[in-house]
């Protein structure tokens, strides 16, 4: 059974159409890459799929229920980490807990079990700007998963970090989600990423941004380093260099 | 050394030209260049200050109470100025100019006013304060509301924060940085709102005894009660600092390798 499913959502912004009846669905369990170029609407979609923009037309159900225009049922991860300066990591990173209405004590004493899981360690009692851009992601990424274990909505969450790093926390990600199994949609414009990342890619184009294909990439998980070098991986490239043209 | 030498000099140089000040007042004063009666010795000065200090704390002890009603009133009240105006645009469209129109009226030309509306006692005073102090907060805080990030708010929003939650998780300590700036600004306006506000009449605090030694011509009396009045400014200023640091233990932390 799906997960979360967008029927036939259009949004226009200004009076102008920027995305165009868009139905895309996400199994439990599944990483799911929405792939296109910038400015085609995929920050649109996933503000109409988090409840923070109402569409123009179309439903957004999750486990079978109408959430169309409801906050607070999947979480958010945007390029920036939003890790709020003020509060220490831990302060952070159970915040989702506390607007829900959960204790202080109580929601830091459950957060801080996932520190290991997720390679964060030590860092409970630090401020963020103490933390390299890599582990604030990871921070940030623990936030967005104890916000809603149901479905998570990722954007760009690693394109602003270096090449390197951004390479190790592929790896990283890949070994959190085998556990986590979090059901994950995940903007991107890098290729390579959704390749590696996803169980299918739905690619974005055009002006009204609409689905114009889906791919699958066939690959067992948990995925090996040496997969972005393979041919597989090369053919899948070329495949969607071509259908994004 | 030379590097130790270079350190010492830059410790002591901000206080180099006080010294320096000091001795060439003290200097013309002693040698006669300007009458005692025009300009007293700072030597005067600290023996006037040494003789009356039993009096002139009993006067600070009023002006401070004075000054710190006044600035928690008016703190309290440019907070929840700043919180409607951030929160409701047309209030902000309403208040806005008229609130930056009663700055530009001089303390002194309202203080007599108030005396007379409001008679002799403390709450012409502290009237007057609050009309000083509330501003650079309300300002201040303002700011500090708006400069909040919108991303932020929205992945708030998102997690299904209210209204309340948004202001207490990411408005408020954003603002924080800003308002401690409204602060001090606004601790030094209180005293010497206090001050201005006790010449015009009253019956104990600095400014009171200020215009009694003026009478008498007390000229060292009054040097003393006005580095008396700075330093109460300066050390209150520090206090602001001190507690900005001690509420804000974020902007201490350094970047550490990873």
């Amino acid at each position: 059974m799906n997960k979360l499913t967008t029927k036939n959502i259009t949004v226009f912004y200004d009076g102008s159409k920027v995305i165009d009846d868009i139905s895309i669905e996400l199994r439990q369990g599944e990483i799911v890459s929405i792939l296109g170029v910038s400015g085609v609407g995929k920050t649109t979609l996933f503000n109409v799929i988090s409840g923070l923009v109402m569409p123009d037309g179309g439903t957004v159900e999750l486990d079978g229920k109408n959430i169309t225009g409801t906050t607070g049922n999947v979480s958010y991860m945007l390029q920036k980490d939003l890790l709020l300066p003020y509060k220490t990591i831990i302060d952070n990173v159970s915040l989702p807990l506390i607007i829900r209405g959960e204790k202080k004590s109580k929601a830091k004493e459950y957060t801080a079990r996932y520190f290991e899981e997720f390679g964060l360690s030590g860092t409970e009692n630090k401020y963020p700007k103490q933390l390299s851009g890599g582990m604030r992601q990871r921070a940030a990424l623990l936030r967005t998963y104890l916000f809603s274990n149901q479905v998570a909505l990722l954007d760009e969450p690693f394109s602003a970090l270096d090449n390197i790093t951004k390479g190790n926390m592929h790896q990283w990600y890949l070994q959190v989600m085998e556990q986590i199994k979090l059901s994950t949609f995940l903007i991107t414009h890098d290729i390579d990423e959704a390749i590696l990342l996803s169980d299918r890619i739905y690619i974005i184009a055009g002006k009204p941004g609409k689905i114009t294909e889906e791919i699958v990439i066939d690959e067992r998980k948990p995925r090996h380093k040496d997969f972005i070098v393979s041919e597989n991986f090369m053919n899948y490239k070329k495949h969607i260099i071509k259908s994004l043209e | 050394m030379k590097k130790k030498l270079q350190n010492i000099i830059n410790k002591i140089s901000p206080y180099f030209a006080i010294v320096v000040i000091l001795t060439i007042w003290q200097l013309l004063s002693s040698t006669g260049v300007v009458p005692k009666y025009m300009l007293p010795s700072p030597i005067d000065v600290v023996m006037a200050f040494i003789n009356d200090f039993p009096l002139l704390m009993e006067h600070a002890q009023a002006t401070l109470t004075e000054a710190f009603l006044g600035l928690t009133i008016g703190t309290a009240l440019g907070f929840v100025i700043a919180v409607l105006m951030d929160r409701f645009n047309f209030f902000y469209k309403s208040v806005y100019p008229i609130m930056v129109m009663t700055q530009t009226v001089p303390t002194v030309a309202i203080a007599p006013l108030l005396v007379l509306w409001l008679g002799y006692g403390i709450l012409p005073k502290i009237t007057l304060i609050v009309i000083t102090t509330f501003f650079p907060i309300a300002v201040s805080l303002l700011e500090g509301f708006k400069s909040a990030d919108t991303d932020a708010i929205n992945l708030l929003k998102a997690m299904g924060a209210n209204r309340l939650q948004c202001f207490i998780h990411i408005k408020l300590p954003s603002a924080l940085n800003q308002f401690f700036s409204g602060l001090r600004i606004s601790v030094s306006y209180s005293v010497v709102g206090a001050v201005v506000s006790e010449w015009l009449g009253g019956f104990t605090g600095l400014g009171v005894y200020m215009t009694r030694v003026r009478k008498s011509y007390s000229f060292d009396k009054m040097f003393a009660v006005i580095f008396f009045i700075s330093a109460i400014s300066l050390i209150l200023m520090f206090a602001v600092s001190f507690l900005k640091k001690a509420s804000m233990p974020w902007e201490n932390t350094k970047k550490e390798n990873y």
